[in-house]
């Protein structure tokens, strides 16, 4: 049996490790390990809860909308603060150009050279790769010249022999089946959206003033509207971001998820491995009045794969084991916490760095491991499309139906690693035609002249309740995000997240069971343990994020036990 | 024309990657323009970068990426640089061989590329750091490949002609080091000792200020002029209040006193809702973010101070005056 591990896993936010074991060709085991810890929720007590967004908002800037939006929810629930229409159009705007940016780099950027060559692109024939361009959508760059000067400039670089962030990957590996003329058009593809991307952000600019790491506020958004001003958003600044998102929305369309569609149509294999649990979580987003009933994209639970039969969702139902994770529960860890009661201390018990290998007997991990209904479940898109699908969500679904159609492939499919990557890209299509109802929702706001972007009832503390605690959920790119928070005497008591990728990138639990990536990656086949590029393949289909997965800590602690290394 | 010739002659090298001579020039002005030059030193620019700068001929500079712990804002910044893209750079003006979150080649793979390309460089790459460096506990809130960050830091420093430190967790610590500082997080230029550093702060830096610095290295061979912090006086050289385009409301004193108010739609100054832009050395109201699109203060919300030493314990509350 050989044990193979990868660390650092790169094409990633943050640090993940993986070990896993190899027996007859097929993965029989492995064990996912976050392997950095900042502690952002002991920082996050006794602050004011009006600046926590700016902090929670840190735990990680590739998601950088969502953790500052679960925060002001969370802070808002607790006060009991409703927020204007202007603002919560404003945060869907914000939120799903977010998407829409973030899954589009994730596809080109983190998980494209997973199933695109690379150096297999210069054997390509321009002329090839344009009709296969026209044939998959009338995206306008699509000359033979056009994609005869990106393969130059790919010459040039390569033969520069400086290949940088391109240097010893797994090029030429026989699970790599793209014919050069796919792979030109990705690698053109990946250069285009690098510049496509700074551009549909500077949305989010307009209204947050930058990106990433845009501003928020607890009651609204700080976000000046005034058609009779150039210091804030007015027709001017309506019609740019009018152009942006006709720029998202036709990238998406005509280049990511016809690329999409061509790419996985070269890996039929992809369809039926890397399945995972199948069971799914959705907290449900994109309210237009602020209600559950009213979201874009509906909460609900999966269990055993029965798409026809969507549980409704519960926060009381959320609770965290760290029991192979390297933390301490006061009364011992073998029991789960609901995270209003989460209670944790960091006790590192893993090998002395440096080290080769992790106890994975033992604790290995900085990531906790939450359960809902003291089971494991997968977040993220594939959890939102299927709960969307079984609740008969019409775009999401008939997206859905047509792409399976076109791959040959039935509703089992979506059961797979290629799966969680289509449903990635259905959501950015429909994230992008949505965006256009808030925008013009907003427009027309604006046009009566309402500019009322902020509810300060509730802003000054001396308003407040002696003690308060709240909850925001949050749909994010990865999946459900939860923020939970006490406050007492004006000040925060009380601080925990449990994010997208503590859920899919868990530890083992109290019983053993596994997280979903560690499910996902059982029974791959890997063809070179020393080239483990099918173990990428479907951790990079969760998109996993770490700086998000690890960053509780106990925030009612005074001090930090000190650690004795091995 | 093989690659070689391509390397040594920058005409032909720009014109096989389809840069015209007016495209060149344009972005030399554009260039001079971030660094606050004369528009005289456009011909200079150029001149600087047809020489290829200090490393040599044929070889673009090795450039290698750590990030501790951080929150990848910095290289999201990064990435959002518009003169000149992150695309250009990458492929044309440098060689960024190690970078975890970009990088093709993962675990093993991704080691034996970073132990290659150091060797190779020794004494010559340059070092980014973003994030801060975990200190308790033998380094073991941040391991990379099994090894500490303390140890990874110290062992790539080593080999730096510069260490550029982006972002304010690299800076100082950063957020993980804000009260209780749980890791003992701490700054760049506490760990590593006896190089040239220059420290970009910002929670993130502007991604043109990140780029225009590394541009200043590839043109002139050397660190821009630097305060006493070691930040790049080009971009940190004068308060955010004296560059504001509300500064004039506040010499009138009209200042906003709520969010959403009739004096806020305005566009009246924030100071009163807890702006620290009197107290913050950025650039932001001058260079702007996302292609000079926005700003904090311009959209509506006062500066947080981002770039400065322990803003998060003492430029905080948020939301309250600072003398």
């Amino acid at each position: 049996m050989a044990r193979i591990v990868i660390d650092p896993v790169t094409r990633i936010e943050g640090h993940l490790r993986i070990e896993a074991e190899v027996k007859d060709g097929l993965l029989s085991d492995a064990w996912v390990s976050g392997t950095m810890f900042r502690g952002i929720e002991l920082i996050l007590k006794d602050r004011d809860p009006r600046d926590a967004w700016y902090f929670a908002q840190r735990i990680c800037s590739v998601c950088t909308i969502v953790h500052a939006l679960a925060s002001v929810r969370a802070v808002e629930n607790a006060l009991g603060i409703a927020i204007p229409e202007n603002a919560q159009l404003i945060r869907n705007l914000m939120a799903a150009m977010q998407y829409v940016h973030d899954h589009v780099m994730h596809f080109y950027h983190l998980h494209a050279l997973d199933w695109v060559d690379v150096t297999s692109a210069l054997n390509a024939d321009p002329k090839k790769t344009s009709q296969l361009q026209e044939s998959i959508s009338d995206w306008s760059k699509s000359s033979p010249r056009y994609f005869g000067e990106v393969k130059d400039k790919l010459k040039v670089f390569v033969e520069s022999g400086q290949l940088g962030i391109f240097s010893n990957a797994y090029w030429g590996h026989p699970a790599y089946k793209l014919p050069p003329e796919a792979n030109l058009l990705a690698v053109a593809h990946y250069l285009e959206a690098l510049d496509w991307q700074k551009g549909v952000a500077r949305l989010i600019a307009i209204l947050g003033g930058r990106h990433p790491i845009p501003n928020f506020l607890v009651g609204g958004m700080a976000t000046s509207i005034n058609p009779d001003s150039d210091q804030a958003i007015n027709a001017d600044r309506l019609a740019f971001m009018k152009n942006l998102i006709q720029d998202a929305e036709d990238f998406a369309k005509k280049v990511y998820f016809p690329d999409l569609l061509a790419i996985a149509s070269f890996y039929p294999d992809w369809t039926t491995w890397g399945e995972g649990l199948g069971n799914f979580l959705v907290y449900g987003d994109f309210p237009l009045d602020g209600s559950p009933e009213s979201f874009y994209f509906p909460s609900g639970v999966i269990w055993n794969k029965k798409i026809d039969n969507v549980q409704p969702f519960d926060q009381r139902k959320v609770t965290e084991y760290a029991t192979r994770s390297w933390y301490a529960y006061a009364a011992g860890d073998k029991k789960a916490k609901h995270p209003w009661e989460g209670e944790t201390a960091p006790r590192y018990t893993g090998p002395k760095p440096p080290y080769e290998h992790l106890d994975v007997d033992g604790k290995y991990s900085w990531i906790k491991a939450p359960r809902y209904e003291d089971k494991p479940v997968e977040v993220g898109p594939l959890a939102r499309a299927l709960v969307a699908y079984g609740k008969g969500h019409k775009r999401i679904s008939e997206l859905l139906d047509d792409s399976l159609k076109k791959l040959g492939a039935g509703k089992e499919a979506l059961f797979s690693t290629l799966g969680r990557t289509l449903a990635r890209g259905v959501e950015t299509v429909v994230l992008a035609e949505g965006m256009w109802t808030w925008f013009n929702k907003l427009a027309e706001n604006i046009g009566r002249g309402d500019y009322t972007t902020v509810n300060r009832e509730k802003w000054e503390p001396k308003t407040w309740p002696a003690e308060a605690q709240g909850f925001g959920l949050v749909e994010a790119p990865r999946g459900a995000l939860g923020h939970w928070v006490k406050i007492k005497d004006g000040k925060i008591q009380h601080y925990q997240a449990v994010v997208p990728t503590t859920w899919n990138a868990s530890p083992r639990d109290a019983k053993n069971g596994m997280g979903a990536c560690e499910a996902a990656l059982v029974g791959t086949p890997i063809h070179d343990p020393e080239k483990p590029l099918e173990v990428l393949r479907t951790i990079h289909s969760f998109d996993p994020c770490t700086a998000c997965a690890v960053h509780l800590f106990d925030s009612q602690r005074k001090e930090i036990i000190r650690v004795k290394v091995q | 024309m093989n690659a070689n010739d391509v390397d040594r002659d920058l005409p032909l090298a720009l014109n096989a990657r389809g840069v015209t001579r007016r495209d060149f020039m344009q972005f030399c002005g554009l260039m001079a323009a971030v660094l606050g030059l004369p528009p005289m030193f456009t011909s200079r620019i150029a001149k600087a970068i047809e020489s290829w700068g200090p490393f040599g001929l044929g070889r673009r500079p090795s450039v290698l990426w750590l990030n501790l712990q951080g929150c990848t804002g910095c290289t999201e910044s990064f990435t959002r640089a518009d003169h000149p893209s992150v695309s250009q750079v990458v492929l044309e003006s440098i060689s960024l061989d190690y970078h975890e979150t970009l990088m093709a080649a993962a675990g093993k793979q991704a080691e034996t590329a970073q132990a290659t390309v150091m060797k190779e460089n020794w004494g010559k790459y340059i070092l980014i750091v973003e994030g801060s460096v975990p200190t308790a506990e033998g380094g073991i809130y941040c391991t990379i490949g099994g090894k500490s960050g303390v140890d990874v830091i110290r062992e790539m420093a080593e080999g730096a002609a510069f260490v550029l430190v982006v972002g304010s967790c690299a800076y100082f610590g950063g957020l993980p080091s804000a009260r209780p500082s749980p890791t003992s997080a701490k700054g760049v230029d506490q760990i590593v000792k006896g190089k040239p550093i220059v420290n970009i702060p910002g929670c993130p830096p502007i991604g043109d200020v990140i780029m225009a610095t590394i541009v200043h290295f590839l043109l002139f061979g050397k660190p821009p002029s630097l305060d006493s912090e070691r930040r790049p006086l080009f971009a940190y050289g004068k308060f955010v209040h004296d560059q504001c385009e509300r500064r004039a409301h506040y010499e009138a004193g009209e200042m906003a006193v709520e969010f959403g108010d009739e004096d806020y739609r305005k566009g009246y100054c924030l100071w009163a809702l807890g702006c620290k832009g009197p107290v913050t050395r950025n650039a932001c109201p001058v260079i702007r973010w996302n292609m000079g699109t926005a700003w904090c203060v311009g959209s509506g919300h006062p500066c947080v101070g981002c770039t400065e030493r322990d803003f998060w314990d003492k430029l905080t509350p948020i939301y309250t005056t600072s003398g």
